[in-house]
């Protein structure tokens, strides 16, 4: 049964991403990207990552899907915003995307990633409880500077989106 | 309560691999094909996503925390970095008018 | 058996260091110093260094003596030290370095304080003087180091300072070129030198001169009389290019092109005896070899003979004199091959005496006539420069070998010993006397008598040298004239003081062919002859000048009048022509030819083309730096695709 949910989340996972690639509309595009994420959340949710399972749905789908949807919209873009690129380097991305693919594919089919222990699984490590007891003793430090990065992420937003004195009002 | 989840014990870790190639290929093949900056950026976070996976897969398997906490400071770098990215682009749009990248081309000699 | 002993007495070792540190302190002082220091000092360091050193190896030389006359070795530092080949940085001590250093650094002292007037109108006078005591350096290791590596440092150190001090009015082209035709004659001769230690190192294993000498006097059977032959020969090869002996004499006429108290000490009384040292201090390798001994008597000779004739057309002062010092080393070589080895140190040092006094003298001419150099400009000079005059005379009169002057002892001793070997040898030697004695006073009456030739303005400036220059001319030409009486004949005295003192420097060849010093005395009465012979030669040799040049007041022709065989002779029988056509034009058209093709045709383009091609390459590459990110990803991606597939595929 969740071997199905797998199948089905995967499958949802990679037509929304190519959704998201193919769309013309740039509203569409996020869309399908929430959707997505929305797929990605129900994976961690069946590998039993429950902690990354909400954090994904909370910061990624809602926080920064809502300030990509915010921009998009605030920015008026629309399908005929975007010139395309010409076909031919199109094809040539495409071509090269797929070798990609390939390559990586038939370089990992031989990978033996090793399966799980039976005898001293954990599946309690996904938890909350868990995650949160190694994050706050043996990541206490990067823990801490996460936030210093985000306070100047903040600033460098602000001082960004800020007119300079003289600029005129062009929109 | 110790109870392995049954995808863990149906699903190889193999899967997982080829699945994430999948995700970050499209994703690359986005970057390549749009010159839209938004679009390029989101494609760029599918691909973030596709490394997420599979560290959380990883980390699911061999019952090891580290993975997890490793996924959790890459969302924070990226909700960092999509704040001060789209910051950028609207900088750029209110310049230009535009946010394609192919006018920002000038990198050359 | 003259024993080498180690030295253990450290004050000893001091005054051995010494003896050449201050000359090279005085070179860095002013080689550094230069432009900085005022003249007034340059001078005094210059000079306090040599002089110090001369006053040191008096005390050695006076210490040895108290000390029993034992050589002993003083080691300073292990120099090379690989497995088979240990060379020590020591010096030797004993009879043969003594005599040298009291001869490098006393001329060197009486130069040194001729040198603070001659040249005190110079403006590389600091510089001079840097160069004069780094010369001394040089000359005091040729002679005090105990092995032949260090005696090649010295020989090296010397032809740099003769380069050096050639050309040190470097402005003048034709006179780089004189230094530059010194430095690479010399070369020549230090190739075959190099060998020669090369080969003493193969055959014997060592380079110092006591082992080498022990070896080669006592087992003859290891080594054969060929390699013997051929060490002599390289050996010999290179006291041609640093004694000025044919082939490779040309050098040193050119080399007066430097400033006079060059041509003074390094060539005419120190440098280009090294060459006699060297064949002296390796007195056992050429007893052991006749046939070199043979070579050398006959170069010797030759050059002797040659270079007199020479001599007797040429007009230039300090050519006369270049071209006599050339012929007197001819003398002394001539002596070496007939193994009077003392008799040549004897005429070394005598002939250092007057051929300084008399170069000194030249100078003090030169600078009393603002620079000219040609003696058909001259005439008359005596009244204007009576010390120089005398001192002069003197000079003449030693070189002329008219008793009792110091040159008359040592060359009559040297004719004597050439009698005992050859007699042909003999009559060629006592030829080359008489052309000595009349090229001399040639020169002595075209100066010194007669009317004066030049310009009226260098009439106005003829004034006797100051008193810094007649000093060194007065002591110069005092031991000019007593300087004889250390090695008197046997028929004045039975004791002849330099032979006796040297007598331990030949044990070892004593000890490896006893046969070769017998003493073979002549009779007494065949003395007198000899002696009666050659100093009448000189005088008729002199009556002759005097007739033509004093009495007739003949002046040599202006150049082009020539004809003939004097033509030849004044040309110098066209031997740099020679040697031009001969090698030097052969060599250059190779170059040339070499630098036209090779150089042009295939270096330079293939140097070139790299510049070239980076250069059009990154023209053309640059134009794959679009400026479009969507073109620098995909290759980007491509690139790792590669990557990837080469990682799989190996």
């Amino acid at each position: 049964m969740t071997g199905n949910i797998f199948y089905f989340l995967a499958f949802l996972t990679l037509f929304a991403a190519i959704g998201v690639v193919a769309s013309k509309n740039p509203v569409y595009s996020v869309l399908f990207m929430i959707l997505t994420f929305f797929a990605l959340t129900g994976q961690y949710i069946l590998l039993n990552a429950q902690f990354v399972a909400a954090v994904n749905f909370i910061v990624y789908m809602g926080a920064i899907m809502v300030l990509f949807l915010f921009v998009i919209m605030f920015l008026n873009m629309r399908e005929d915003t975007e010139q395309h690129k010409p076909l031919m380097s199109k094809i040539a991305a495409a071509i090269s995307g797929g070798i990609l693919l390939v390559i990586m594919v038939a370089a990992l089919k031989d990978v033996d990633a090793g399966g799980y222990n039976a005898e001293n699984f954990n599946s309690q490590i996904g938890l909350v409880e868990h995650l949160g007891q190694v994050l706050f003793r043996d990541y206490l430090l990067p823990f801490e500077l996460a936030s210093v990065l985000f306070l100047a992420a903040m600033a460098g937003a602000v001082m960004l989106g800020k007119r300079e004195p003289g600029e005129q009002n062009r929109f | 309560m110790n109870e392995i989840p049954e995808v863990i014990r149906t699903i190889p870790l193999n899967y997982y691999l080829y699945f994430s190639t999948a995700l970050f290929v499209i994703g690359i093949i986005g970057v390549l094909t749009r010159r839209n900056a938004i679009i390029i950026f989101m494609c760029i976070e599918l691909m973030l996503n596709s490394v997420n996976l599979l560290l959380t897969a990883f980390s699911a398997y061999r019952s090891d925390p580290n993975g997890q906490i490793f996924v959790f400071f890459i969302m924070a770098v990226a909700a960092a970095e999509v704040a001060v990215g789209l910051a950028i682009i609207v900088m750029i749009y209110r310049n230009l008018r535009s946010t394609d990248v192919n006018i920002l081309n000038r990198l050359k000699w | 058996m003259q024993e080498l002993t180690i030295a253990t007495n450290t004050d000893m070792m001091w005054v051995c260091l010494l003896i050449p540190l201050l000359p090279l302190i005085g070179f860095l002082i002013n080689g550094l110093g230069f432009r900085r220091i005022p003249k007034g000092l340059a001078s005094v360091v210059g000079c306090a260094a040599v002089i110090g050193s001369f006053v040191l190896s008096l005390y050695l030389f006076l210490s040895f003596e108290e000390q029993g006359n034992r050589a002993y070795v003083t080691p300073l530092f292990d120099w090379i030290y690989v497995v088979a080949l240990s060379i020590p940085f020591s010096f030797q001590i004993d009879q043969l370095s003594l005599i040298m250093l009291l001869l490098v650094t006393g001329v060197g002292s009486v130069i040194h304080i001729y040198s603070a007037g001659y040249m005190s109108h110079d403006e590389g006078f600091g510089k001079f003087f840097a160069f004069l005591n780094l010369f001394v350096f040089s000359m005091l290791l040729l002679v005090m180091g105990s092995n032949y590596v260090m005696m090649f440092i010295g020989w090296e150190g010397v032809g740099l300072c003769s380069y050096l001090l050639i050309g040190f009015w470097n402005k003048v082209t034709p006179y780089n070129n004189a230094a530059k035709k010194a430095f690479i004659m010399n070369r020549i001769g230090d190739l075959g030198f190099l060998l020669g230690i090369f080969l003493i190192f193969i055959t014997f294993g060592s380079v110092s001169y006591g082992e080498v000498f022990n070896q080669a006097s006592q087992n003859l059977s290891d080594v054969s009389h060929g390699t013997i032959v051929a060490i002599t020969l390289l050996l010999f090869v290179g006291a041609m290019g640093k004694s000025a002996q044919i082939p490779l004499f040309t050098w040193l006429p050119d080399a007066m092109a430097g400033p006079t108290p060059v041509s003074a000490l390094i060539h005419a009384a120190t440098m280009v005896t090294a060459g006699i040292y060297m064949v002296i201090r390796s007195n056992v390798l050429y007893t052991l070899a006749p046939e070199t001994l043979e070579v050398v008597a006959i170069i010797g000779l030759a050059t002797a003979l040659f270079a007199a004739t020479i001599g007797l057309f040429q007009n230039d002062i300090k050519k006369v004199l270049a071209y006599s010092t050339v012929s007197q080393l001819g003398y002394m070589f001539l002596a070496l091959g007939v193994m009077a080895y003392s008799s040549s140190l004897f005429h070394v040092l005598t002939h250092a005496f007057f051929k300084a006094l008399l170069f000194l003298g030249a100078g003090s001419v030169i600078h009393a006539m603002s620079g000219e150099q040609d003696m058909r400009r001259m005439g008359g000079l005596k009244k204007v420069l009576p010390i120089t005059f005398l001192t002069f005379l003197i000079g003449t009169l030693a070189i002329s070998g008219i008793p009792p002057f110091a040159g008359f002892f040592s060359k009559d001793e040297l004719l004597a010993h050439v009698f005992q070997h050859s007699k042909i040898m003999w009559a060629f030697g006592l030829l080359t006397s008489f052309m000595t004695a009349f090229y001399m006073f040639r020169l002595l009456y075209l100066t010194f008598y007669g009317n004066f030739r030049g310009t009226e303005e260098q009439r106005h400036h003829l004034h006797e040298s100051p008193a810094s220059m007649t000093i060194p001319l007065i002591i110069l030409a005092i031991l000019s004239t007593i300087g004889g009486f250390m090695g008197l004949p046997e028929v004045f005295s039975e004791n002849h003081m330099l032979a006796n003192y040297l007598s331990p420097i030949y044990d070892f060849s004593r000890r490896a062919v006893p046969s070769a010093f017998e003493t073979q005395h002549l009779s007494h009465e065949m003395e007198y002859i000899l002696m009666a012979v050659s100093v009448a030669v000189a005088v008729i040799a002199i009556i002759l000048a005097y007739v033509i040049y004093g009495k007739k007041r003949t002046v040599p022709a202006e150049d082009g009048e020539y004809s003939g065989l004097h033509k030849l002779v004044y040309n110098k029988y066209y031997i740099d022509e020679l040697y031009n056509g001969l090698f030097v034009k052969p060599v250059m058209g190779l170059s040339t030819g070499l630098y036209r093709f090779v150089e042009k045709g295939i270096i330079d383009p293939i140097v070139n083309g790299f510049g070239h091609g980076v250069l059009g390459g990154g023209r053309w590459l640059r134009f794959l730096q679009s400026g479009a990110v969507g073109s620098y990803m995909l290759l980007m991606v491509l690139g790792i695709a590669l990557i990837l597939l080469l990682n799989f595929i190996i």
